[in-house]
């Protein structure tokens, strides 16, 4: 009985750790979404933030400057589509798909180049730098039974990504930002007509949100690959980040447990006893994308109201048109 | 309250000559290769040598131009399948998917049914492809018809979906009796295309005879049938649509079985050509490149060949550059990327006039 608490234990411990990339994501997404603005680019910024954040780490060693330097990498990719789809009024699909190719592109350039130089082919982080992100233990909190360990022993990008929903939950419903931010989003002409600057609302919440994927992409190549760099570090988990979206219905506290569901999912194969269950691994893998299909399938057919995509969304706003 | 006017004014232009259109298409790529130089500059390479080692390393010699058609074959007609769905403003970013459910398919009767006759084999093997890739197209489509489900992130899943049934059955069922690394047998002589000469080239495998047909037809398809027609209408108000008495679901159903099957020709070719087996990477992204091609090409079936066949030389050029000078070859994708954001920027001078205030007020 005890193994079986520690493995679950285990089990969920794992689902949070997989669950913050694609929160980071998913808030970032319902940030550029509530703006108006279907950014498809996710997992290029997620790339771009990966590699910007691994090679400040690898080489300056700070903690701050990594971080930074992720969201920045990220924000500069959402800059890119911002520039084009909110001034240049280029297709919101195209562009996003562009950015995923490019961020795709630069990162697994500039790692392999980062490899290529390296003295002995490979490229890591030093043990202080991993330090830095490693679980840490809240006073008291962590001594606690099962929840301790489970919910107090996390890094600090966790506790953050966190905070960063309930922040952005309270912006959204309470802020007289958030406010018109949604009407942006709802209704740009309208907007425009009550005086809010449509424009500089959506550029900022574009960037922002090409932090916070940035954010979740130095996660990625920190902590879920433990420093070490690889080609094709995301591997999709950008796109889940999009579907979230919908499984959440563009609400961030749902954001966080979505994500949690969807970590859950994908490190489910590491746990589930073989001689219980025996399917063939790959089916493991696919399992989050099947189950996002079908949450995709299933929240359209429930379509309610109130728990839709803003409205403009997808679709430029130009002053003159109105 | 009062709002302070805004000192530049954007107005809609119709003026631009088809030809100055291109022009300006033209210079954007040209700006876009510059700021790909830079991007070499800056890490220390001589971005003038480096374009030229591409050009070289695509062109060269006969020998490496018939490895850039090999590349085009697969693109071009990718873009073509694609450009269907996009004319009807169907988002189908999911022919990776429907690339490999073609290859699963036609290879199923290269590994079990390699008794039938070469050419009852092939054909069989083609029609597979195509059937399984437009049947892998049409379930994204039918919820989209039915329910309004997001076909762009459907069509994605389904892609990850169909490359993990790959692996499956690498490590399972196809797996290779011998040797210890899990990979799928090559195919027997029966199923591997023949190859013909290419003017100028030498011999290439069946495709590209596959590929120039199929540019003809969409051609044709598009400008001359009615179904053609119907996709447009569809495509620019599905709403005008319906008023006209169009079968609007029906259309959005066999145009994305069309769509995806001719992405899972893709595959089919793919496996019994070049590849001679079946991979992970029979897809290898070209279902996403296809996206930049169609766009670049303007939904234009001889421009999406053109442009398929630039952007070939692009990937030829980057393993090239990667042999001689050490550059990543993902050089291809950044490119990529900034040539597409160089041209989407672009298009909105072509469309739009921006005027100072005064001139509106006069």
């Amino acid at each position: 009985m005890n193994g079986f608490m520690d493995q679950l234990t285990a089990f969920l411990y794992a689902a949070i750790l997989a669950s913050v990339p694609l929160l980071y994501g998913t808030l970032g997404e319902i940030l550029s979404q509530k703006a108006g603005n279907l950014n498809l680019g996710v997992e290029g910024m997620m790339y771009l933030g990966a590699v910007a954040g691994f090679l400040a780490g690898y080489h300056t060693n700070s903690l701050v400057l990594t971080l930074l330097l992720g969201m920045a990498a990220g924000a500069f990719g959402a800059a890119i589509y911002a520039l084009l789809t909110v001034a240049l009024k280029a297709n919101q699909n195209v562009t996003g798909l562009t950015l995923t190719i490019f961020g795709t592109g630069i990162a697994n350039f500039l790692g392999e180049q980062a490899k290529l130089n390296a003295p002995m082919g490979t490229v890591f982080l030093s043990n202080e730098l991993k330090a830095l992100l490693s679980p840490i233990r809240v006073a008291g909190l962590s001594d606690l039974p099962f929840i301790g360990p489970l919910l107090f022993h996390h890094s600090i990008l966790t506790y953050l990504a966190i905070l960063c929903g309930i922040g952005m939950s309270l912006y959204l419903k309470r802020s007289h930002l958030g406010m018109n931010l949604r009407a942006v989003g709802e209704n740009p002409a309208a907007a425009d007509a009550m005086g809010i600057p449509v424009n500089l609302y959506k550029y900022v919440h574009i960037l922002v949100s090409g932090a916070l994927s940035g954010l979740g992409g130095v996660y990625i190549s920190m902590v879920t690959a433990s420093g070490n760099w690889q080609p094709n570090i995301i591997s999709g988990q950008g796109w889940i980040a999009i579907a979230l979206v919908i499984f959440a219905s563009w609400k961030p506290l749902r954001a966080i447990l979505g994500s949690l569901v969807f970590g859950a999912l994908s490190v489910l194969r590491l746990y589930i006893p073989k001689d219980l269950i025996d399917i063939p691994s790959a089916f493991f893998s696919m399992l989050p994308f099947v189950v996002t299909s079908l949450v995709l399938v299933i929240s359209s057919i429930r379509m309610k109201r109130e728990n839709q995509q803003p409205a403009s969304c997808g679709i430029n706003y130009f002053r003159e048109e109105r | 309250m009062r709002r302070t006017l805004p000192q530049m004014h954007i107005v809609q232009r119709s003026d631009i000559k088809p030809l100055n259109a291109w022009g300006y298409r033209l210079l954007a790529v040209l700006f876009a290769l510059s700021m790909g130089g830079l991007f070499l500059l800056i890490l220390g390479y001589n971005p003038f040598d480096v374009y030229a080692t591409m050009l070289r390393g695509a062109l060269g010699s006969a020998g490496m131009q018939k490895e850039t058609l090999k590349l085009t074959i697969p693109l071009a007609l990718t873009a073509l399948g694609i450009l269907l769905a996009f004319k009807m403003k169907f988002w189908n970013i999911g022919a990776e998917g429907q690339i490999a459910a073609g290859a699963i398919a036609a290879s199923y009767f290269a590994y079990f049914h390699a008794d039938l006759p070469k050419t009852v084999l092939l054909l069989t093997m083609a029609a597979a492809g195509f059937v399984a890739g437009g049947f892998w197209g049409l379930i994204p489509a039918w919820f989209k018809t039915r329910f309004g489900t997001n076909e762009t992130l459907f069509t994605l899943m389904l892609n990850y979906i169909i490359y993990y049934f790959i692996t499956y059955l690498r490590e399972g069922p196809w797996r290779e009796s011998v040797g210890g690394f899990a990979a799928m047998p090559r195919f027997p002589k029966q199923a591997r295309l023949p190859e013909i000469p290419f003017p100028f080239v030498g011999n290439l495998h069946l495709g590209w005879v596959v590929l120039l047909v199929m540019m003809v037809l969409v051609f044709i398809y598009l400008r001359y049938t009615k179904q053609g027609y119907e996709i447009t209408v569809v495509g620019e108000n599905e709403r005008t649509a319906r008023y006209a008495g169009m079968p609007v679901k029906r259309i959005i159903l066999r145009t994305m079985f069309l769509s995806a099957g001719i992405a899972g020709l893709v595959g089919m070719l793919q496996v019994s050509g070049p590849d001679r087996q079946l991979t992970d990477s029979v897809g290898g992204g070209r279902g996403f490149t296809a996206i930049s091609i169609v766009w670049l090409a303007r939904l234009s079936p001889f421009g999406s060949v053109a442009v398929a066949f630039l952007f070939a030389i692009l990937q030829k050029g980057s393993s090239m550059m990667q042999t001689e000078y050490r550059i990543p070859a993902s050089m291809s994708d950044i490119l990529q990327g900034i040539i597409l954001f160089c041209v989407l920027g672009a298009e909105f001078f072509l469309q739009y006039r921006i005027l100072k205030r005064k001139e509106v007020a006069a």
